[in-house]
Formats: C-alpha cells, structure tokens, sequence
C-alpha cells in the first residue's frame, strides 16, 4: 500500500486497486494461516474486521463471474448437484465455486468462517448453512426479523443486538483471542463514515443531467460491498464525490458519449451478465438511470461504540421494510432524482424482489402517474433473458415518456 | 398523401398503406415473419396489390419483433405504441386492449387520444400466445383457422389447466386418449389462453370499451373465450392483425406531417 499514491489516482483507478487488493490480500493471509470469512453483502462487517478476519463476499464474486459470462459452468455444476435452477443463481454459481474453486473471475480463497445476515435475502440462509456443512466450519448468523409495520420495534432490534454480542463471544471461540473492543469501535467509526461518503456521492445522481450513471455506480458498488471497514473505502468515495461535484457544476452527464434525455429509476439487482447490453439501449434512446435502492441500501449510519444504534441499522435497511416502506422509499427516489419512467428487473432469482414489484409498481402508477416497464432476467443466470423483449419494453417505455414530455407532463 | 407502415412479427408480416392517416388504400399479409423471406414480400405484394410506387410513399414506420429489418423505414416504433395508435383509429371508444401475436401477449391502457397508459406483456414464456395455438392445432390434426368452428361444437368443454405449452401438449394428448371430445378440447385450450391473458388484463384499468388484437383475435373461440371471462361486448376488427401496421402508418403520417412533407 506504501507504494500507492492514492492522490495521483482516479476513484475508478482506485475501485480496482482495492477491489483487487482486497481479494489478493485475503488469498494471501489464507496462504500464511490467516483466517478468511466468506460474508454476505450487507452483513456487519465490523466484527471480523476488529479480529483480523479476512473478508470476501460470493456475491460480489458471482458478480464478476456473471458479467464475464463464466457463469453457465457453474450454473451447470451446481444442477448436476441437485441444486434446482429455482433457486437464486448467485447461491448456484458459488455452492459449485466452493466444490471447483475455479472460476472466469479471480479466485477466491475458501473459508474458514461465514457471516450472513439475513436482511435482505433468507435464501442465504440455506445457502450458507450449506457452505459451513459441506467445510465443516463455524456458521455466524444475523438472523433480522422482517418489519412488517412500518416502525421498527425495540424488541427487534434488541433480539439483533442480542445477536452481535453472541457472534462476539463466536470470533472469540474461533480466534481464540479476546474481542478488541477498542478496534471494533474504530472500525464501527470508519464503517459509519464510510456508509455516509458512499450515500454522499450517490445521492448526486440527482443533479440534472446527472454526472453519475446508474451503471457506473453498480461498479462502485464492489467497493462498499468489500471494504466497508477499511478507510480507503471512503477515501475513494469522497474521491468521487468531488469528480461528480466538478462534472455537475460543468453539466457533464454521466451517459458516455450521450444526452440525458430521460431519467429513470431501476427497480432490483443489475442484470449481470447482460449489463453491457440493457446499459447500450438505454444509452442509445438518452435514457439515464439515476434512480435506484442502492445508495440507500449501504447507508448504515449510527453513532460508533452504540451496538443497539448499529443493530437498528441493519435492522431497518431498504429491504427489510414493510410493504408501504418499500413503496414510500421508491417514490422518495424517484422523486429526489426527477425519474420520468421505472424499469423493473423481473429478476428470477430473487422471488423476493419479483413479489414486491407488482404491488410496488401499481402503488407507483397510481401515486405518481409514473410509467412502468418490466423485463424478464436474472442476475447470474443468463438463460432468463432475451434482448428483443428488453430492447421492446425500453422503446415503449421511452415512446411514453416522449409522450408525457409532449403534453407537459412527467420529469 | 400516403404512408407505409410495416409490422414484422415472429410468425406473420404485415403491411399497410394509409391516405392522410384517414383511409386504408391498401393492406398485405404474409403468413411468414422475422428472419425469413416474409418481410421483403410483404413490402412487394403491397406494392403489387395498390398499384402505388414506393417513391409515392411519403413516410414508412416499422414495428415488430423484425422492425430493425426493414431497409425502407424511416423509423421504427415499439408495437405497444403502434397497436395503441391503431386500435384508437378503429375504435375511438377503446380503453383497454388485449392484443396476442404470434410469441407474446399485451395488455393496454389507452386515453381518449389513444396514448398509452400502462401496459403489461408475457413472461419470456409464450404460453398462451399464437404459437402455443399452433402447436395445439397440430396435435388435434385441425388447421389453425378451423378451430372457432370447432369451438361453436363445443358441449361439455375440457379444462387445460398447465400454462406451459409442453405440459398442455401432454395434458392434451392425455384427454384425447382419453376419450375427450376434439371440440371440447379446443374449447379447453382457448379458454386456456384466455386465462393467461386475463392475469396481464387485470393489471390495466380494465376501462370499456375493450378490443382484441393481434393474429389470435382471428380465432372466434378465443374472442367468445374473452367475452365470456370479461361479461361484456368485446371489440374485434376485421383488420385485427393489421392494427400494428395501421397504428405505424398513421405514426408514419404525423412523423411526416412534423417533417412537412
């Protein structure tokens, strides 16, 4: 790191330095005897970062896999295992990682510990499990009970709190090292600030024309996955919060080579292993996705040294609300970033996502009078999708809201 | 003036000459769509049938699955908007519309002045669409365009229930073998169809008046199947398949209108 001059780097050049860095650095500890934790995406990450513990995530890892088209192997492995093609891809392409551990993307280093948290997902619960089975290793689990009102009762929270200090007394077990209380609160401080600098340069995708596309920002997102407890995370965000002030103030629009003609909101996870290709046609019609629930899903902010605040952060997270807090956060969004139209993801891994969309998009229809359009896809799994439907459902989309713009209305 | 507008499906091209986006001068169809050699003589057989030469033509509009194919257009619309367009032109009274081509199936809202509201389509799945109907037509050994005769026979109607076109060719073929009465099979599948329809139908305004559309509206089974789900008049055009290319052809007219041509 001693020879890194992050001054002299861009916040692109400094994404991939470090998303790279962070997973060379867990392959190396793995080779010294180091432990290494495989943990879901939003799941704290403050105590494995307080032990030492080195930590990768699969779904970023699938990621990388999906976008390099290297995920139908996997895919294939993992059915030829049993695993049903129903079942999320992300899960499929890194059970069969684990029994192959060889990939198109970089390798990972197989655990010796995994974290989930359930807040957004509860199939990483079975998913999980199955890895700390078939490995043999230590299962630490975050179980978050979904908020079913629109308030977040004190008896969940507690039951989380309850949890993190059970997971305390885990590492303590595993590492068999007392907790480093005064390295957790440091690392609660740069995980907080972090979240904060990572909303920070989002949120200006609502400047108009944005200086920030909704697809650069699915790249940036490695980074508030990986390193969410280390400085450098946050260095590279206020980074590019600067870059994005700079092109805003100079109305430079985030579309490379394109005017934003259209804003959008995009419901759900990207579609990995097209993402080249759903980007090109919005890009093609000027349509700009500024609007999406990732800024907000990462943005876990609460005092350092409060366990019971922390436990509320990742108890009330975008994806562990209610109905009506699902609906009310996106029209927040598509308010705040002047969305003209809504592209939602019918995304076949996610069940979760897919059930919500319906009533999400009539509550938006009927209280925004914004236009909707769907898709068919996946976020792993190539096979879920056809371009010609995309590339039908975006024109007629784009052709409303050329429509709404004609009549006054809309943006 | 006049104006093309050329509509290429997955299983049927169509084509349609408009005189100051008021009269049909002219209509083709050929039963072949995108990627075969139905595009290029759809264009020749409209041009044949009206006697009008292509540099008549003040504007062309293409839409379909097969609409970046067409060499002529000068622009290409989504057929959700073309079908909306059309069907307000046959039927200023529409509100909702059910159109199902050969490999998808759409349900529109339209305003008074045919613009769309919201609309729905199929899964990636083409269950319930022409294409399942074919396949339904060939195992039952009747030419598609029977099967509303068929339908009218119809006493004691089966129940298709799978909506994926495998499993409904082999709960098919079980009835048949089962002694099933073709008639009342045929029933069966287009009540099938119809029933798959109605999950996107149920997502518009479901406003009246409501127009079916599309090369499956062609099926008198499949509208009476609707009209029955629906308890009330459904509006069907003898130019059914043809709307996508009227609504492209009057798109046509105000794309040149704009241009002053």
């Amino acid at each position: 790191m001693s020879e890194i001059n992050f001054d002299e780097m861009t916040s692109k050049q400094m994404l991939e330095y470090l998303v790279a860095k962070n997973m060379e650095d867990a392959r190396q500890a793995k080779a010294k005897g180091g432990l290494v934790c495989w943990s879901s995406s939003i799941a704290p990450c403050e105590f494995c970062e307080a032990m030492g513990i080195y930590t990768v995530y699969p779904e970023n890892h699938v990621v990388g896999i999906a976008a390099r088209g290297g995920a139908p192997e996997l895919l294939a492995h993992a059915e030829r295992k049993g695993y049903s093609n129903d079942i999320c891809g992300y899960a499929r392409v890194n059970l069969a990682y684990m029994d192959v551990q060889k990939c198109i993307s970089e390798e990972m280093p197989l655990p010796d510990l995994v974290l989930l948290c359930n807040n957004i997902c509860e199939t990483l619960l079975k998913w999980y499990e199955n890895i700390a089975h078939t490995l043999n290793i230590p299962l630490l689990i975050v179980d978050v009970p979904y908020n079913h009102e629109s308030e977040v009762t004190e008896e969940n929270v507690a039951y989380v709190e309850a949890q993190f200090k059970r997971i305390i007394e885990q590492l303590e077990d595993i590492t068999n090292r007392p907790f480093d209380y005064d390295k957790f609160e440091e690392v609660m401080k740069i995980a907080s600030q972090n979240a904060k600098d990572w909303y920070d340069a989002t949120a200006l995708c609502s400047a108009v024309p944005s200086p920030l596309s909704g697809f650069d920002m699915f790249n940036y997102m490695a980074l508030i996955v990986c390193m969410r407890g280390k400085a450098e995370c946050g260095i590279t965000f206020r980074k590019l919060k600067a870059e994005l002030e700079e092109k805003a103030a100079n109305k430079i629009c985030g579309l490379k080579g394109a005017e934003e003609q259209h804003r959008i909101m995009w419901d759900g996870i990207a579609c990995w292993p097209y993402l080249s290709h759903t980007y090109k046609v919005l890009k093609n019609h000027g349509v700009n996705m500024v609007g999406s629930t990732y800024p907000s899903a990462w943005a876990l902010m609460y005092t350092p040294g409060d366990l019971n605040g922390m436990a509320r952060a990742y108890t009330s997270m975008g994806n562990n609300l209610s109905l009506k807090g699902q609906i009310d956060l996106r029209e927040s969004i598509i308010r705040d970033t002047k969305c003209g139209g809504v592209i939602m993801h019918m995304n076949r891994s996610c069940k979760m996502c897919d059930f919500l969309q319906h009533e999400i998009g009539e509550a938006v229809t009927s209280d925004m009078r914004v236009p909707i359009t769907t898709f068919d896809g996946d976020q792993a799994d190539p096979r879920n999708y056809s371009k010609a439907q995309y590339e039908t459902r975006i024109e007629a989309l784009v052709e409303m809201m050329n429509e709404r713009k004609r009549e006054g209305g809309g943006q | 003036m006049l104006t093309l507008g050329i509509d290429i499906g997955s299983a049927s091209s169509k084509a349609v000459i408009m005189g100051d986006g008021k009269e049909l001068v002219a209509t083709a169809v050929v039963q072949a769509g995108t990627g075969t050699s139905g595009p290029k003589r759809v264009t020749a057989e409209i041009f044949e049938r009206s006697g009008v030469l292509p540099e008549q033509i003040s504007a062309t509009i293409a839409t379909g699955y097969g609409r970046y194919g067409v060499d002529m257009a000068d622009g290409q619309i989504s057929e959700i908007t073309c079908h909306a367009k059309g069907v307000h032109f046959l039927f200023p009274a529409a509100r909702t519309i059910l159109d199902i081509g050969g490999q998808d199936a759409k349900a529109i809202s339209i305003n008074e002045n045919g613009r769309v509201l919201s609309f729905f389509m199929n899964e990636k799945c083409a269950a319930g669409t022409g294409r399942f109907l074919e396949v339904m037509a060939r195992i039952l050994e009747i030419p598609l365009s029977e099967m509303g005769d068929w339908d009218r026979k119809s006493e004691h109607p089966a129940v298709v229930s799978s909506t994926c076109t495998v499993f409904a060719e082999s709960e098919v073929i079980s009835q048949l073998s089962n002694g099933a009465r073709r008639e009342d099979v045929i029933r069966g599948v287009h009540n099938s169809v119809i029933s798959r329809a109605m999950a996107l139908l149920y997502r518009t305004h479901m406003e009246p008046a409501f127009v079916f559309t599309g090369g499956v509206a062609q099926n008198s089974g499949v509208v009476d199947s609707l009209r029955r789900e629906l308890r009330q008049e459904v509006l069907v055009s003898p130019q059914a398949q043809l709307t996508g290319a009227i609504g492209a052809a009057l798109l046509a007219q105000e794309k040149a209108d704009q241009k002053g041509v």
